[in-house]
């Protein structure tokens, strides 16, 4: 996959259940169909959440990486 | 896809049980869901202004009593304290819920206020039980503003028609 556009990011890391999965939800509400979020987080728990969320709103997840604990994730918007 | 609703009821007031109606509500929320939480006995205290929930090991075996501070090996050892001794020592309670508290936000964990403001944010509604609220000579005016008040059988007419209800 080429690179992607990052039109907003978002910093969760430190962050603890459910602030990850709700920051981005707040996020994606105010971009536009079609933007991608950049969301980090350092939650391990998101590997299972932020498909769960992604499949239940909508929001494909369009790539994850990790890296020293730390999970980035590119969402598109719906 | 039709909007998922979910009920829960939250009937626990000390601060470990705070935490989880806030928590599966707000996450429920950011997954589109429509939620509402029914407030009722001592869960009702959750939605006063500001929340002075405690929370005891006392009778609590499976509460770890750990310290949130120092290096990782102490903070790792569990404090077996008698029930005896905890219920002796003045104190105990606001010390082992000022430990909680610093726990769960070394953690990052938000607290349970707020959870509740997120919560409030996504679009959660609150409702207080009206029975409880005239048991415990509670007022309006007690709680935070955007709340709705009612009783058994209006928030069983949501519950009816969810996907998901929980007693917590």
């Amino acid at each position: 996959m080429g690179d992607i556009k990052v039109d907003q990011e978002l910093d969760c890391r430190g962050m603890g259940c459910p602030l990850p999965v709700l920051k981005t939800k707040k996020a994606v509400g105010t971009m536009t169909s079609g933007q991608v979020l950049k969301m980090v987080c350092t939650d391990s728990g998101s590997n299972k959440d932020m498909p769960s969320w992604s499949d239940r709103t909508g929001n494909p997840i369009l790539k994850r990486e990790e890296q020293n604990g730390e999970f980035t994730w590119y969402i598109q918007v719906k | 896809m039709a909007v998922k609703k979910m009920a829960l009821i939250a009937s626990k007031g000390t601060l470990d049980w705070a935490y989880p109606p806030f928590i599966l509500a707000s996450a429920a929320a950011a997954m589109d869901m429509e939620v509402k939480i029914f407030f009722t006995f001592y869960g009702l205290p959750l939605l006063k202004h500001k929340i002075d929930a405690q929370v005891s090991p006392l009778g609590n075996p499976a509460m770890p009593m750990g310290m949130p501070f120092g290096p990782e090996w102490f903070q790792k050892i569990n404090w077996n304290i008698p029930n005896a001794i905890m219920a002796g020592a003045p104190g105990f309670e606001s010390m082992a819920t000022s430990l909680m508290k610093q726990t769960f936000k070394n953690k990052g964990v938000a607290s349970v206020e707020e959870l509740r403001t997120l919560c409030q944010e996504v679009g959660v509604e609150f409702i207080a039980c009206q029975m409880t609220m005239d048991v415990f000579g509670f007022e309006e005016k007690d709680f935070i503003p955007g709340i709705s008040f009612a009783g058994a059988a209006n928030f069983l007419d949501f519950a009816a028609d969810s996907d998901i209800q929980l007693f917590i």
